[in-house]
């Protein structure tokens, strides 16, 4: 789960990481009033749950509260990334000396958290690595150790710190390491982690990622959760269980198995085709959960075929079969569906959907025999229309 | 021979009271697998499916003389059992539920390895090794037994692999599922290795999808040490950067981890890659052959 910029950085100042002055606004009339009292000159940061909002022009700096006000209309509504700006998180301006870089993550190659610190800040971290990598410095905290000072000394050292900055740095990743623990997150990061011309160090930026599945163990965090940034079909599939990414092709796609998912909708590329989603049903899905996720890939109206590609394993064909004829039989598919059924009970599932077809005279119901012939045939459909 | 398990190994079922780890339990016995017990906290005495239930995985240890485990614990309490398991001196861990806190499993990783124990998972469908032994959720009628080792982070696309193969007569020796989180057990140059060593195995299908850098470390290891033939496939070609595609491991994060590096790593070192599950089977139709 990502948090908002003002999100995380109210959790940063209650550990004792200074931010700017700064309030959160949900039209242009409050960032102007916000404006006026913190004296006209401020920054506009647009809160999207996206990186880079900066260069798409989702941070702007204004001198006055009009001019706060003039920007604020045209950055409500504004569409960053495919992110709608909703809030605005109006800052007081900061008198920048120098920016730097301090952050955790997760490493999956040494099964650790990677403390990262650079002594350039601002742009992203790849960015940094790649242009200056003589001042930046990783090392690996093991999770059941612990993080050590002389780990922090020698990232300082080695990313080039100035000598000055090192004990309030210290001070800083150490915070940082205790707000990544209590919060069991997957990632957080002060980006710049700026000295101001009054020699002040500031968390400019904030990002604070917490692992979903220990949200359970977290419930002041998980009401933070903004589902206004999730798109509509995708929290609906997740209120369903289903786990759903929503794409920009015109296949609906239904697999059961993640790694089937993806590999059905590559195959649709292959092809020639797009696929507009990717769905997994689960291993084990019953008929209703199938009925589900035909009703979700229908609200996506740029689709123009389902292909549901099914291996059983735990998951039985026949009760993917009455899933599909239920839903069939309680709403109206308009587009065709190519249906492949392989594995466990398979012979029960085809005659279940060759019955159906019989009864009900449905022409829309293609049967094949595999993944690869599904895939050809629902790029067919899918340029046909 | 086969690898990880075979039909000497006798596991026990943490969970095995619960619906799951009932189902399952039945499955494995049903398949040959020796299941002694089982392991429910405060469902001690009592049995199921023929099979004493204890308190703790120690007595079900020292009465039955357990030496593996498959763990169908709910996701809070997943992560206890793993330690519970190490503890009490269980050496094969395999670790099926969803869904555990990442923490967890950082911790669980660490005393797994300090031990010198074997976990597969968390988030995978188990190991079977063909005609002798099954720990897991894999539907044993596909499977044929034969020469090609499976490894894979993906549970449904090995299914439909082995189909493939089982179709054109190709048996399995061992298949793996190592599991779709970002921090697991077992990785895949830990069962390359292992398939390297193994009599019975021939080739290796290898299966990965995007996020992290695995099949890299892997492509890796091939080059440097492996004299059997890998034929690779990986899922998530047309995977939109930052979205989790079902797995928790399965994101291309930073620009990290997108198939195409992954194929190109496999490539570069001579291992040839599927473009889709059936091409993988002829590939390793046409190797065997050749």
């Amino acid at each position: 789960m990502r948090m908002h910029e003002y999100q995380a950085k109210q959790i940063f100042r209650q550990y004792g990481i200074p931010t700017a002055k700064g309030e959160l606004a949900t039209n242009p009339e409050q960032v102007k009033e916000i404006a006026e009292r913190f004296g006209g000159k401020i920054v506009l940061k647009s809160q999207v749950l996206v990186g880079g909002r900066g260069r798409a022009g989702g941070i702007k700096l204004a001198n006055t509260s009009d001019e706060a006000y003039e920007l604020a209309k045209q950055m409500f509504g504004m569409v960053i990334k495919g992110h709608r700006v909703e809030k605005v998180y109006v800052e007081e301006q900061l008198k920048i000396e120098m920016e730097m870089y301090v952050g955790f993550t997760i490493d999956r190659a040494s099964k650790g958290f990677a403390l990262i610190v650079s002594s350039i800040g601002g742009m992203d971290i790849e960015e940094i690595a790649v242009k200056h990598p003589d001042k930046i410095a990783r090392v690996t905290v093991d999770p059941v150790y612990g993080l050590w000072d002389y780990q922090i000394r020698d990232v300082l050292y080695r990313s080039d710190m100035p000598r000055e900055y090192h004990k309030e740095v210290t001070r800083i990743i150490k915070t940082l390491y205790s707000i990544l623990i209590h919060n069991e997150a997957e990632l957080t990061e002060i980006n710049p982690l700026v000295v101001t011309k009054d020699g002040v160090m500031i968390a400019a930026d904030a990002r604070l990622n917490i692992d979903e599945n220990a949200l359970y163990r977290h419930p002041e965090l998980k009401k933070l959760k903004d589902y206004t940034e999730v798109d509509q079909t995708e929290r609906i599939a997740e209120e369903k269980g289903l786990n759903f990414v929503k794409l920009d092709g015109n296949i609906g796609v239904i697999a059961n198995g993640a790694g089937m998912s993806m590999s059905t909708m590559d195959l649709i590329y292959l092809e020639g085709g797009k696929p507009a989603n990717f769905l997994d049903v689960g291993g084990g899905a019953s008929s209703e959960v199938v009925k589900e996720a035909v009703s979700i890939i229908l609200m996506d109206k740029n689709v123009k075929v389902i292909f549901m590609n099914i291996f059983g394993g735990i998951t039985r064909c026949d009760e993917v079969a009455k899933g599909l004829i239920t839903a069939f039989s309680e709403m109206e598919i308009p587009v065709p569906v190519v249906l492949r059924l392989a594995g466990t009970n398979e012979g029960e599932g085809r005659k279940l959907i060759e019955r159906f077809i019989r009864e009900k005279s449905i022409d829309t119901i293609h049967v094949v025999e595999t993944m690869e012939e599904g895939a050809k045939k629902a790029v067919q459909f899918g340029k046909e229309v | 021979m086969a690898i990880i398990i075979d039909e000497n190994t006798k596991a026990i079922v943490q969970g095995i009271t619960g619906s799951q780890g009932k189902f399952h339990a039945k499955r494995m016995m049903s398949y040959g697998t020796q299941i002694v017990g089982g392991v429910t906290p405060g469902k001690g005495g009592t049995e199921v499916l023929g099979v004493p239930v204890f308190d703790t995985v120690k007595e079900a240890v020292e009465e039955m003389e357990a030496n593996a485990s498959v763990i169908f614990v709910p996701a809070p309490f997943a992560g206890d059992a793993v330690m519970e398991a190490v503890d009490a001196g269980i050496e094969i861990i395999v670790t099926i539920t969803e869904g555990i806190p990442v923490y967890d499993e950082l911790k669980v990783y660490k005393k797994v390895k300090s031990e010198g124990r074997i976990m597969i998972g968390p988030n995978c469908p188990g190991v079977m090794s063909v005609g002798k032994s099954h720990l897991g959720i894999m539907p044993p009628q596909i499977f044929s037994e034969g020469n090609v080792g499976i490894v894979s982070r993906s549970g449904t696309l090995t299914y439909q692999v082995a189909y493939n193969l089982t179709k054109l007569g190709i048996g399995q020796s061992t298949v793996v599922g190592i599991g779709g989180d970002r921090i697991i057990g077992t990785n895949f140059v830990d069962v390359l290795e292992m398939f390297e060593k193994d009599n019975q195995t021939d080739l290796v299908v290898f299966i990965g999808e995007i996020g992290g850098t695995d099949e890299e470390e892997a492509a890796k290891f091939i080059e440097e040490n492996m004299s059997k033939p890998v034929v690779g496939y990986i899922a998530g070609i047309t995977a939109p950067p930052g979205k989790r595609m079902g797995h928790a491991g399965a994101i291309i994060e930073g620009g990290k981890g997108t198939a195409e590096s992954k194929i190109r790593a496999l490539n570069k070192v001579g291992v040839e890659v599927g473009r889709t599950p059936m091409e993988v089977a002829e590939i390793v139709n046409r190797t065997l052959k050749g």
